[in-house]
């Protein structure tokens, strides 16, 4: 049979082209442009071939922004995976309590990020934060986000748990609805008691699907910025500068396109390699 | 060792069940003998995994009494009744080796582990998974994974009953026939009460001593494979049963007999209160239909729509009136579309009135 040539086809695809060319491809393209340039204001750029990139590696403060940035991505996952299964389990299984459990949970995910910011940031102030003041005069524990470094860094650290475990919750939940019920059934007559159940049957079946909750929260975790930006604003100090904090203060606080734009392009290339690195790991997983 | 006596039982999804039809499982009073080798058998959605669920204990029943041996364990729980279940689908742990998976359940019961290992490796090698023992259980066949669930049901001492679910749907056809002959030996050997549901004839009739036959949440027939074929007790059954099943045919009372159409039929109605409106049906199996190609004084005359030729037997389709009637033919007969006789032997043919059978009819020469 003969395959109908029409090119007018081309013309449905041709929006997206346009769409896609003007919100990610030509951006692409200047980034890359400015990372081989020096820009010293509109109209001045010298070439400087690879310089910035090679700053960029030897950058110190880029090193502690890595640092910082992974340790706190390995909190946030110690925390909230297994939270996020408790939650799970937890939850009933059907009928309207479900439903409204299922929604109530939700909720923090649907706030706008940097809403959850500022809830935050008002949460913990000591003079008029409910949380801030609670600590503070109750408990009679001092605590200062503004001021005090390790405040700072366990406030983020709480409000991303606040914010994400209901992601792995409802994942994990859906993932366990997933089991056929013959198994629980076999494991009762097999005399298995609620742990054997959990261990054996539940969370090898959750498998699949906490890889991916690892792989989403890895990488949004690695890439943050908004929430503690507003609450922080990366400080005290350098005590919650992110990567991404690092490299705005650098692009557009400082003008410093050519550094910004080559330290953007590494920061690209490591989220695809870890990417690349969990996909890979999910596969194999997923041919076991 | 258990003989399971259902006292009374029914069981409904709706809070007020008030119809037959609001029942999962009809009331009903059976036994299951100690020992036997059982076979429930019937159409989807008849009831009989609800009933197989009610005996294990996994659903607890809207009325009426489960007890093993004439103790009552209607409100027992499934682990503490000494029955084993066998799912549809191969249910393993996925993260153990074959030696784990059976080992489960004796060190859930606090089992010396050398006691565990010398019963695992009696139980592997029953089921000739001795070999198997050291791989991890989830990259098995289907079959191999069957054979891990019911020994883990065999392993345990204290099994008294051991119920299967359809469990060799997932099996390929080849294996099945194994795996059948692996339950039969296993029922000589150990002498336990096997409960086995199926939708599939063929299964149940080569495993079962006894076949319960279920309709719409009722119990239709108890027998043995041959009584379900020759003395069909309800029309399901008849037409269940069978490859291809029973031939059923709208008759009436016509003059004092029961005729198809005008043709009278070799039974004697006698002392069945038949009234000239009852809508009765007559009953015979295809092997038991004779073609003749001539006129014979007891047979039918009808006309021939179709012959299937199914390599060492025939099926011959026919008309009689505007009914049709099919016949299992040897393959050696030459048979054509057209005029013909069909003989009905009067020991062969059934009666029925609204499904159930009529004991009284007695066979008649013309």
């Amino acid at each position: 049979m003969q395959k109908i040539q029409d090119h007018r086809a081309w013309l449905l695809v041709l929006p997206v082209v346009i769409s896609v060319a003007f919100s990610a491809i030509i951006p692409l393209i200047t980034v890359v442009n400015y990372s081989v340039q020096d820009i010293l204001g509109p109209g001045q750029r010298v070439w400087v071939a690879n310089e910035w990139f090679i700053n960029t590696m030897r950058d110190k403060d880029l090193h502690s922004a890595f640092l910082r940035n992974l340790l706190f991505s390995l909190e946030v996952l110690l925390l909230e995976i297994p939270l996020g299964i408790a939650v799970a389990l937890a939850l009933p299984a059907s009928g309207w309590k479900a439903s409204l459990c299922l929604v109530l949970i939700a909720l923090p995910l649907l706030i706008p990020w940097n809403v959850v910011g500022t809830i935050w940031q008002i949460f913990g102030r000591a003079d008029i934060g409910l949380g801030g003041y609670f600590i503070n005069n109750i408990l009679g524990i001092s605590y200062n986000y503004t001021l005090e470094a390790r405040d700072a860094w366990i406030t983020v650290v709480i409000m991303d748990v606040w914010h994400w475990t209901p992601l792995v919750a409802l994942l994990c939940y859906a993932g366990l609805r997933a089991i056929p019920d013959a198994f629980y059934q076999a494991a009762r007559i097999d005399g298995a008691k609620a742990w054997s159940i959990f261990w054996y049957i539940q969370l090898p079946k959750l498998r699949g699907v906490l890889l991916i909750a690892v792989l989403l929260r890895f990488m949004d975790s690695f890439m943050i910025y908004t929430e503690p930006f507003v609450l922080t604003g990366g400080g005290p100090g350098t005590a919650t500068t992110f990567l991404s904090i690092y490299l705005t203060n650098i692009a557009i606080g400082q003008f410093d396109l050519g550094n910004g734009a080559a330290f953007s392009l590494i920061y690209f290339l490591f989220i695809q390699i870890f990417c690349f690195l969990f996909y890979t790991v999910i596969l194999r997983a997923g041919r076991n | 060792m258990a003989e399971v006596l259902l006292r009374g039982l029914a069981h409904s999804y709706k809070p007020n069940p008030g119809k037959p039809a609001d029942y999962a499982v009809r009331p009903l009073e059976m036994t299951w003998e100690d020992g036997g080798a059982y076979a429930l058998l019937g159409p989807s959605g008849c009831g009989k995994t609800t009933l197989l669920n009610i005996i294990s204990g996994l659903i607890k029943p809207t009325q009426g009494n489960v007890l093993f041996d004439g103790k009552d364990v209607t409100e027992l729980p499934t682990e503490k009744r000494n029955i084993a279940q066998v799912f549809q689908f191969p249910v393993i742990y996925d993260t153990m080796t074959v030696f784990d998976n059976l080992a489960f359940p004796l060190r859930n019961r606090d089992v010396q582990p050398a006691d565990v290992g010398r019963r695992v490796q009696e139980i592997a090698e029953l089921l000739e998974l001795t070999a198997d023992l050291k791989r991890r259980a989830s990259g098995l066949s289907a079959d191999i994974k069957q054979k891990i669930s019911l020994g883990r049901g065999l392993v345990r001492s204290d099994v008294a009953a051991i119920l299967f679910d359809e469990p060799l749907t997932v099996i390929d056809p080849h294996l099945k026939l194994v795996l059948r002959s692996k339950l039969k030996q296993i029922h000589r050997q150990f002498n336990l009460t096997l409960i086995y549901v199926t939708h599939d004839q063929t299964e149940a009739l080569t495993f079962a001593d006894q076949v319960v036959v279920m309709f719409e949440g009722g119990v239709v027939q108890v027998g043995t494979p041959q009584q379900l074929f020759e003395t069909p007790a309800h029309t399901f059954v008849g037409y269940f049963i069978g490859s291809p099943g029973m031939n059923l045919l709208s008759a009436r009372l016509l003059a004092g007999r029961v005729c198809i159409g005008d043709i009278p039929l070799p039974i004697d109605p006698g002392s069945l209160h038949l009234v000239p409106g009852d809508e009765l049906v007559v009953g015979i199996r295809p092997e038991f239909v004779r073609y003749s190609a001539v006129a014979t004084p007891d047979a039918l005359p009808v006309q021939i729509v179709r012959v299937e030729d199914l390599g060492n037997y025939q099926i011959v389709t026919a008309k009689v009136g505007e009914q049709l009637v099919k016949a299992k033919i040897d393959e050696d007969a030459q048979i054509k579309t057209g005029e013909a006789w069909l003989h009905f032997p009067a020991e062969r043919l059934g009666l029925y009135l609204n499904g159930k059978a009529l004991s009284s009819a007695q066979p008649v020469v013309i």
